[in-house]
């Protein structure tokens, strides 16, 4: 056994002190004791996940434990760090977590033995060597300016981008994640046109402006969720994290709270053909202002857009709608339909909510291996296939001959 | 550029270039040139401690009223031996500002070099929380001679139970907030091979969270000596919470009298307990059961934290010294309702709580009663203040229900001169 009974307090042995690494610096959370870990064999440290349910513990082995438990990004973020969320919430039998996270941009590649095969299993069977294409050419997208007014009340695409040379939520320091608020604040104050707009800092705004937030639905709060808090990113709040939305209020940046950036742009009724030129246009010109100031975002050909979670890969984009589906969504078939138009279903709270009045949120269920304007176009067509279906059954017609293919 | 930015670095002008600069220009040149990740300690010289300096204009805790931007920059890149940070003693105190009314700590330790390491914070949040104890000047006395004790036997109309708690820490091991999830288990199985080892009316069994029966589970619930998961975001801020349940159990001996947690908010927390007003025979107990642990520890080599200035060693500053908590609950209808209540219990050094633990309120008219001090105090001499204290309430409220009148005693002496 790694601790000698022979001498008590382990850290004044001055042989071991020799022996281990010498760590010059940490970051604030982070690669506590990945040294003092190495006194300890792997099995020793091993998590107990013989009660969970989730893609980490699914993939992460003894074997592979032992393998990578003594590695670490540059910015000092380790195995530990990257799977502390998925060993503290054992998850739920019949939701599969993903039970892992990135500490920074690196963390995907030095810890690629676990996050790869998580990666696969979470995104379809997308393999190591697949290639990731971006398209935000929104021209590309045919049709969806037509969407049925009557029955989609309201249309929103988000996604999230993270700033190269940053420590991502869970892992950075206070000086890097207001650092990350200044440059956001700044790209986003040079925006102008349609896009224009204010920033409004959580610790500084005052009640009007945080009740007005709230009416208008864009205020996040503190993360209660044990599944982001056991990861880090809440602590500090609520310094350095803020709303900033155009003046139209149809685009949105969440500044410092999942990810570095959230970006949304949303307005009420079927045009998710605008919506998405706006989208567009604003990502682009952001990662524009961001260049000029010699920033660029995370991005590579394999994975795409880095985010914090490896749910959020790729395009990090959840394109959808709010529709009235109450016929439909009665219907036997409805779940499978779903699955062949590769969509998803959530009540209008948005994640884990249940829908209210017949009312859903349908959204695109992929994120990695589409393109943006392919998953949005799924979107639109699928939403306009579920339209006339509920137009079918209201009419009292059958919707058999509207059976989709599997996409 | 990197060159180039390496010199700057190196100037003698760094600090006033690092100063007239913001942060964010500073990395954006270095960014655009490197290759693989900016590593931690480049990280660390392209924030200055200023930059990190945590944002406690609206905070109310000692750590907040302490840690002044001066002894930031001092200490935030130190390390332990364990590699423990100060941004991590602190994080539980940023997270959690506190209450207008109630000053939490606000930082915590991850081992016992915290409290050296970091002494220019911890010394002056240990003289905030204990009435001025000063770490570097005093000493404090440690007694668990049980036998010293006078007058322990309560008038159990009034009292109802008796409870003595305190903590004790593994020395070698680091505490809650910063254990490996090897080191948790080490302290589990050193404190449960000790244990095992006790005898006669302190014979016992353990009962690990991980693989406790169903049955178990209720019978601990019903004897009110289960334990949960912290959801305090004093405590999961903290990162004590981590890995929950691995490595944390309930010990408790046959005649559920004497009660072990291993591995919550301390590596082990001691209580001795029952039904009654027979507080020497608890503190007895009390002092048997710890001496018998640490003489079966200290048989294979291991013994607790302790220090002649800190006394006992535990996770939070609060609970340095004895850790101890001694307590009875009281009925104590009438002097409950007297408005000299609160300033009898403050000159005798006693705290009220509710029946429910700290932060309840109370039900009826039964109180807790504790005392307030930990440091500087002996146990001897807080479980003798308690005494004396309690028997002093008795007799108030026994008066009171002649219709005599009451005194406010004199306050009781701060510290050992």
């Amino acid at each position: 056994m790694a601790l000698s009974s022979q001498h008590g307090c382990l850290s004044m042995n001055p042989r071991l002190l020799e022996n281990q690494c010498k760590v010059d610096a940490i970051m604030p959370f982070g690669n506590t004791h990945n040294q003092l870990k190495m006194n300890y064999t792997a099995e020793q440290e091993y998590p107990d996940l013989s009660k969970h349910n989730n893609h980490m513990a699914k993939v992460l082995t003894p074997e592979m434990y032992a393998n990578l438990r003594d590695k670490q990004t540059p910015s000092g973020f380790t195995l530990d760090d990257v799977i502390q969320t998925g060993v503290d919430n054992p998850g739920h039998p019949f939701i599969m977590t993903v039970g892992c996270v990135a500490g920074d941009e690196e963390t995907y590649e030095v810890f690629k033995d676990l996050l790869d095969p998580v990666i696969e299993d979470r995104h379809g069977g997308y393999k190591p060597t697949d290639k990731h294409k971006t398209d935000l050419n929104p021209d590309n997208l045919q049709g969806g300016d037509d969407l049925d007014p009557n029955y989609v009340l309201s249309s929103r695409v988000r996604t999230g981008r993270s700033i190269r040379g940053f420590c991502l939520p869970p892992h950075c320091s206070r000086g890097e994640r207001r650092g990350i608020e200044g440059l956001s604040v700044e790209a986003l104050g040079a925006l102008d046109g349609d896009l224009k707009g204010k920033y409004y800092a959580l610790k500084d705004m005052t009640e009007e402006e945080q009740q007005q937030l709230i009416d208008d639905h864009f205020l996040f709060d503190k993360p209660v969720s044990p599944l982001l808090l056991a990861s880090g990113m809440a602590r500090d709040w609520p310094d350095a994290r803020g709303i900033w939305h155009n003046d139209n209020k149809t685009f949105l940046v969440w500044v410092n709270e999942e990810d570095h950036l959230r970006v949304i742009s949303m307005q009420k009724g079927g045009n998710m053909k605008e919506v998405f030129n706006r989208f567009c246009t604003g990502l682009t010109k952001i990662e524009e202002l961001f260049k000029e100031k010699g920033h660029e975002f995370m991005w590579n050909e394999h994975l795409g857009y880095v985010l914090t979670c490896p749910s959020n890969l790729g395009t990090g984009l959840r394109g959808g709608v709010h529709v009235k589906l109450p016929n439909v969504s009665k219907h036997e078939k409805f779940g499978e339909i779903l699955k062949r138009l590769r969509l998803q279903k959530r009540g209008t709270g948005g994640v884990d909510t249940a829908a209210v009045g017949g009312v859903f949120d349908i959204s695109n269920a992929d994120r990695l291996g589409f393109s943006e304007v392919e998953l949005v176009q799924m979107v639109v067509d699928g939403v306009k296939l579920l339209v006339d279906m509920e137009k079918c059954l209201e009419a009292g017609q059958s919707i058999d001959d509207l059976m989709p293919e599997q996409k | 550029m990197a060159s180039m930015f390496t010199r700057v670095l190196s100037g003698r002008n760094t600090a006033v270039i690092m100063a007239g600069l913001g942060a964010g220009t500073l990395v954006s040149s270095y960014i655009m040139t490197q290759e693989s990740g900016v590593t931690a300690g480049e990280k660390i010289k392209l924030y200055p401690p200023s930059a990190d300096y945590p944002d406690l204009r609206k905070h109310n805790n000692c750590m907040a009223s302490a840690l002044t931007p001066a002894i930031y920059g001092q200490l935030r890149d130190k390390l332990t031996p364990n590699n423990w940070s100060l941004d991590q003693c602190i994080q539980t105190g940023v997270d959690n500002p506190g209450h207008p009314f109630i000053k939490t700590v606000g930082m915590v330790a991850g081992d016992e070099e915290s409290y050296e390491v970091f002494a220019e914070i911890f010394n002056p949040v240990i003289k905030d929380r204990h009435n001025g104890y000063d770490p570097t000047t005093m000493k404090h006395p440690t007694d668990l001679d049980s036998s010293k004790i006078t007058s322990g036997m309560f008038d159990e109309n009034y009292v109802l139970s008796s409870r003595v708690r305190t903590g004790r820490s593994i020395r070698g091991l680091s505490l809650p907030p910063a254990c490996t999830r090897a080191e948790r288990r080490e302290v589990e199985r050193v404190t449960v091979q000790a244990l095992s080892g006790l005898k006669d009316d302190l014979a016992g069994k353990y009962y690990s969270l991980t693989e406790m029966t169903e049955q178990e589970q209720q019978q601990l619930i019903d004897d009110h000596f289960l334990f949960d998961k912290p959801v305090s975001p004093l405590l999961t801020c903290a990162g004590m919470a981590r890995d929950w349940p691995d490595a944390r159990g309930i010990w408790h001996n046959n005649e559920k009298t004497f009660l072990i947690w291993i591995n919550e908010e301390d590596h082990t927390r001691v209580i001795s307990m029952e039904k009654g007003g027979n507080m020497k025979r608890v503190f007895e107990r009390f002092c048997r059961g710890l001496k018998e642990v640490e003489r079966l520890i200290q048989e294979r080599g291991w013994e607790f934290m302790w220090n002649e200035h800190l006394g006992y060693i535990l996770t939070c500053p609060s609970n340095l010294g004895t850790g101890l908590r001694a307590g009875v609950h009281v009925r104590l209808p009438l002097l409950s309702k007297d408005s000299r209540f609160n300033k009898i219990l403050d000159n005798l050094r006693l705290q009220k709580r509710g029946t429910g633990g700290v932060d309840t309120a109370a039900v009826g008219d039964t109180f807790d009663i504790s005392n307030l001090d930990r440091l500087g105090k002996s146990e001897v001499e807080l479980v003798q203040c308690v005494v004396d204290g309690v028997n002093y309430l008795i007799d108030c409220e026994k008066k009171l229900e002649k219709g005599q009148d009451i005194t406010i005693p004199s306050p009781v002496a701060q510290f050992r001169k």
